[in-house]
């Protein structure tokens, strides 16, 4: 009876959630490649643009394009309020206390590497440990492995289980007196594995001293609610192009404290208040660490996704997308194909190896389909080496996928077997 | 599909299946390493030259269809000729596979290469065509090093 009520549930939440509506915003869902209705199942690598995204970035290049922050002229002022308006935004989007600990970067990347360079470099001795999980994107296990490089501090690693998950007590185990910094993905980009960030970050805070946890949501903004007072983290980085917005602009939520504590990551304008050859006074958060004119235009269309994204409720996008992945995952198992990545806390990724066909040749053959999905090591090379394989075809779910684009998947692969006999 | 079937004709599904001198040599004059870092792709060529003249070519690795089939097919094609003649055969190679050759490619010339000739239609997978052939100039050059696509 609780299955079928489950399963009403499901049918429900399809009905009153309007996939046709939701493409219809996206002008790029509407293309065909190679003749046929583009299926766009990459969007681990990358969203797709709602056409209010591309509205909005249009409009402000036509009609309020200006520097921020130093003009009193009507453009700039106009610019300068939709620029910070954009930061109240993300605050209210990740549950911050005040806006100020909201910091626009280019990317995740380029956030990971602030705390990094900016916390870590200065602070770690020889001996000081670095957690991370044994389910990263390169982007967090470098940045570490180079402070490593030069403070002598150890970079250790939580181990996973075959089902791509982490192994909760071996985690404690490596927490102790030698902690100095936890970096964790919420979402695994290769896996699809949803950690428990809120509970690994409660045993940090188990310790007697106060260890600042990095969660890397560059994955998770676009699936579900996040929020950082809740899940207790001292920094979250999350990228705009991973949440239906522009390419080039990211999120550096920090702890106002630690932030503030923390010295500039880059030099020049915007970043200071006064400058002599003698002293220069850096500017307060979150200015302190935006040096230069930032992506302003970038900014703002990353506003207007948050816009979209809330307009559609959070709640009802991880239930379709949740539909999609169990649809998906059985129809690739009743293909016979293997799937890597099968946690029990797992969103929007269909990771395949496919017997003996190279990733690529899959990747070719679903191409030529108008079928694009991302065939490669995923920038998790160690989650690869995990599971004994180079690379796996992804297959990556959005707001806008359907179960017809997953048949459309399914028959394509069954065309790979039809090729490779 | 017929552009698919050309890109994966028979040939080039035996070889990446069945790939042909698949075994690492032990006397080798010349060895080098192939890396393709977007998809992980490896292959190591080994070669065995005497007075300037090819007398025995094999390599191993791990790769897609085509990288695979094409450092397979290679090996097939080297031994007798002196490195002048590879590299010319290279160069028809890659013109062949980049649509610059001119104005056909000379199947002749290329030999059972000409199967890699559907590969033009898919500028994405020129690079699983040539590693094979950068790993075997890297090997002639005897740097020894691992030579990378990127």
């Amino acid at each position: 009876m609780k299955a079928l009520n489950e399963a009403k549930a499901s049918t429900a939440s399809r009905a009153t959630f309007g996939v046709d509506e939701v493409r219809n915003d996206f002008p790029i869902l509407k293309k065909t490649v190679y003749g046929k209705p583009l299926v766009y199942l990459d969007n681990a690598a990358t969203t797709q643009k709602p056409q209010s995204v591309i509205d909005a970035i249009t409009r402000y290049y036509s009609e309020d394009n200006s520097n921020i922050h130093r003009g009193v002229h009507f453009l700039s002022e106009r610019a300068t309020t939709a620029f910070e308006d954009v930061r109240v935004k993300v605050q209210n989007f990740l549950g911050a206390a005040r806006p100020e600990e909201i910091v626009f970067v280019r990317g995740t990347t380029e956030g990971i590497n602030l705390v990094a360079n900016s916390y870590c470099r200065k602070r770690l001795q020889p001996g000081d440990e670095i957690v991370i999980s044994g389910m990263e994107h390169h982007s967090n296990i470098v940045p570490w492995q180079m402070v490593c490089k030069e403070t002598g501090a150890v970079l250790r690693v939580a181990p996973i289980n075959d089902r791509g998950e982490l192994l909760f007590d071996e985690y404690k185990q490596l927490l102790g007196p030698k902690t100095r910094f936890v970096a964790i993905v919420q979402v695994s980009n290769a896996l699809g594995t949803v950690n428990p960030v809120r509970e690994m970050i409660q045993e940090v805070r188990r310790l007697d001293h106060h260890v600042p946890v990095l969660v890397d949501g560059a994955q998770a903004a676009a699936h579900m609610q996040v929020d950082v007072q809740d899940l207790d983290c001292d920094f979250y980085a999350f990228s705009s192009h991973k949440v239906y917005g522009p390419t080039g602009v990211g999120v550096l939520y920090g702890r106002y404290d630690i932030l503030d504590a923390m010295p500039p990551y880059e030099g020049g304008g915007e970043m200071i208040l006064s400058v002599t050859y003698e002293k220069t006074t850096y500017n307060k958060l979150p200015h302190k660490f935006e040096a230069g004119t930032p992506n302003i235009a970038g900014v703002i269309g990353l506003g207007a996704a948050l816009d979209y994204l809330q307009g559609l409720d959070l709640q009802e996008i991880a239930a379709h997308e949740q539909d999609l992945l169990l649809y998906g995952t059985e129809r690739v198992r009743a293909e016979g194909i293997r799937l890597i990545g099968t946690a029990a806390a797992k969103t929007s990724i269909l990771s395949l190896v496919f017997g003996d066909v190279h990733p690529h040749d899959v990747g070719t053959i679903l191409d030529r389909e108008g079928i694009a999905v991302r065939a490669g090591h995923h920038c998790a090379q160690p989650v690869m080496a995990h599971f004994g394989v180079p690379s796996t075809v992804r297959a990556s779910l959005a707001v806008y996928n359907t179960r017809e684009e997953l048949d459309r998947l399914t028959d394509a692969l069954r065309k790979v077997k039809e090729v490779f006999g | 599909m017929s552009e698919l079937r050309d890109l994966y004709q028979e040939v080039i599904l035996d070889h990446s299946r069945q790939p042909r001198n698949f075994y690492a040599m032990e006397d080798s004059s010349h060895r080098a390493e192939g890396y393709n870092p977007l998809c992980g792709d490896k292959v190591t060529i080994y070669l065995r030259c005497e007075d300037d003249v090819v007398t025995k070519v094999s390599f191993e690795g791990a790769g897609c269809a085509i990288s695979t089939a094409s450092a397979s097919i290679l090996t097939e094609c080297l031994v007798g000729k002196t490195r002048q003649a590879v590299q010319e055969l290279f160069d028809s190679f890659h013109d062949m596979l980049t649509g610059k050759a001119e104005p056909l490619p000379d199947t002749e010339k290329l030999g059972k290469l000409a199967v890699f000739q559907g590969v033009c239609e898919f500028p994405m997978r020129v690079k699983c065509a040539t590693l094979a052939w950068h790993a075997l100039q890297a090997a002639f050059d005897e740097t020894n090093d691992s030579i990378t696509t990127e």
